[in-house]
């Protein structure tokens, strides 16, 4: 099996700061992997690095076998990657249908209508707000559409970024099931950041540990979550 | 009453005008958060590629029809000045992103001084002038000897700026390109993890502004038959002016401004003193700041994030 994403000595610096020290890791086909760290520690960075903002200054990222480092975000996003990133970034004046509008916008609405039903079924609250402006809605519903957004390109990977912050336990455990679902029914590849690391751990098949900048453990899910490194650092009450 | 009447289709006809140039300041300032300080030497540059097109048609050509010329003139002034916009764009202000916020707007001026200087060299320091094009009033009230006119141009000019304002709505509105712009507007970084050419949606920003404001360079030199190197500089900054009284970064507002612009000036000019017309306009502006530091149609900032 082949990876579809693999990140090989990735290294992003803000100014002169190594935000990434030497990033290595792999996704593969129809995989949930979770990447888990403390505040600070680069995950959004690396995220962000994988989408081309800001550009990794060294090292390689692959892509169904293709180097997408160098390449322009817009590039990268078109070869059907797609992320919900850090704080949602909603468009504030835009409309929860008109938001959706933008997530297929590299399709040309072709098989919108499709898609948009099937987001209605996986977040019947969006259909209620679907006229609202997507700064009026609350934190959950945001990240729902966020998560829908970037669900509505049809992507072969999805990258989701802290979908749980700020959320209240039913709302992170619904939109947990979505993913769940959505990677066994359709076998979609998801690469997960969370800082509730106990709930990522038992979603993902496999995790990663970013400590400033570097990844320090790698593992299944299960076998990260009996690490007592693991347990100590980042499931204190968590579990 | 009378002369009120007459002063407003005046001040509606000059609004429209200013209207239509604030639309490239707004959008502009929208999408990368700067003033195109050049945007009135664009405008002014649009009458230049208008006039020339203008006698092309007339004396080498010999067309004579006046609205088969008008039409030609139009889309030729707003293809031409969309490319001058968009090469400007490129050359002054994109490699500048990313620089500290001053860069491009003094980049902007020196276009700006760049742009007046060279069609001062090129067509020389004096008014051109071309013959006037529709000459025709409709006498809407006639007492006393003192007549309420209607000029078909002024109505062409009211006219032509609705159906473009139209078209402009719909395109930023409707569409999958205005969608693109104003996500760029509202967030550039996301815009562009949606797959979004943020750089390309910006040039056809500029390009977009651009076409308006050679609309309004034609209606300009159609209405009164003259146009300098000097021209862009006033209608300039009285659009810009109008931009940040309907409230800078809204579309409707630029309207709203230029149009209301247009008014206080010409009600101004005929009740008071015509001296004095552009001071009342920027003091109204002062005013309005003062008790709407966010314009009239602007967004005051109250969303969640």
């Amino acid at each position: 099996m082949s990876a579809l994403l693999s990140l090989a000595g990735v290294k992003t610096f803000y100014g002169k700061i190594m935000a990434l020290r030497g990033v290595d890791l792999e996704v593969n086909e129809g995989e949930i992997v979770t990447l888990i760290g403390a505040n600070g520690a680069g995950k959004s960075t690396l995220m962000m690095t994988i989408c081309g903002a800001p550009r990794a200054q060294e090292g390689t990222i692959l892509f169904a076998g293709q180097d997408i480092t160098r390449l322009p975000t817009h590039e990268i996003m078109r070869m059907n990657i797609a992320q919900s990133p850090e704080g949602r970034r909603i468009f504030p004046r835009m409309s929860v249908y008109e938001n959706l509008q933008m997530g297929a916008a590299l399709h040309g609405g072709v098989h919108f209508a499709q898609d948009l039903e099937r987001m209605f079924e996986m977040f019947p609250r969006l259909k209620e707000r679907l006229h609202q402006r997507g700064g009026t809605l609350s934190g959950g519903e945001q990240q729902m559409l966020a998560i829908a957004r970037a669900l509505m390109s049809r992507p072969r990977l999805l990258l989701l970024d802290e979908p749980s912050l700020g959320l209240a336990p039913l709302v992170v455990r619904q939109i947990f099931d979505v993913i769940r679902d959505l990677n066994q029914t359709e076998g979609l590849t998801v690469f997960l950041v969370e800082q509730n690391a106990y709930h990522a751990l038992k979603l993902a098949h496999r995790g990663y540990v970013l400590v400033n900048g570097a990844i320090t453990m790698a593992g299944t899910g299960r076998d990260l979550l009996e690490r007592p490194e693991v347990k100590a650092a980042y499931l204190e009450g968590g579990a | 009453m009378d002369i009120f009447l007459q002063q407003l289709i005046n001040g509606l006809t000059l609004g429209s005008i200013y209207g239509l140039i604030a639309i490239g300041y707004t959008m502009v300032f929208g999408i990368i958060g700067m003033v195109n300080f050049a945007h009135g030497d664009v405008f002014m540059v649009s009458s230049f590629i208008g006039l020339t097109c203008f006698l092309l048609l007339t004396t080498v050509l010999g067309i004579t029809s006046v609205f088969l010329v008008l039409a030609i003139v139009l889309v030729v002034a707003m293809i031409f000045t969309g490319l001058v916009s968009w090469t400007i764009e490129r050359l002054a202000y994109r490699p500048l992103r990313g620089s500290f916020r001053l860069a491009p707007m003094i980049s902007a001026i020196g276009m700006s001084i760049l742009l007046s200087n060279f069609v001062q060299v090129a067509q020389g320091p004096r008014n051109k002038s071309i013959p006037p094009l529709v000459t025709d009033v409709i006498v809407l009230i006639d007492r006393d000897g003192y007549q309420v006119t209607l000029a078909y141009k002024q109505l062409i000019i009211m006219a032509v700026t609705a159906v473009c304002l139209g078209i402009f709505w719909f395109v930023v509105q409707k569409t999958s390109l205005g969608r693109a712009q104003r996500a760029c507007e509202q967030d550039r970084k996301m815009a562009a993890l949606l797959g979004v050419n943020v750089d390309r949606t910006i040039s056809l920003t500029f390009i977009i502004g651009a076409a308006l404001a050679a609309v309004a360079g034609t209606m300009y030199l159609m209405n009164y038959g003259v146009v300098n190197f000097s021209d862009g500089f006033v209608p300039g900054v009285k659009a810009f002016t109008a931009a940040v009284l309907g409230g800078i970064g809204s579309l409707p507002g630029a309207v709203l401004g230029g149009l209301l612009i247009g008014l206080i000036e010409t009600f101004w000019s005929a009740y008071f003193s015509i001296e004095y017309k552009d001071v009342a306009a920027f003091s109204i502006l002062a005013i309005t700041l003062i008790f709407m530091p966010q314009g009239l149609l602007g967004r005051p900032e109250v969303e969640k994030v």
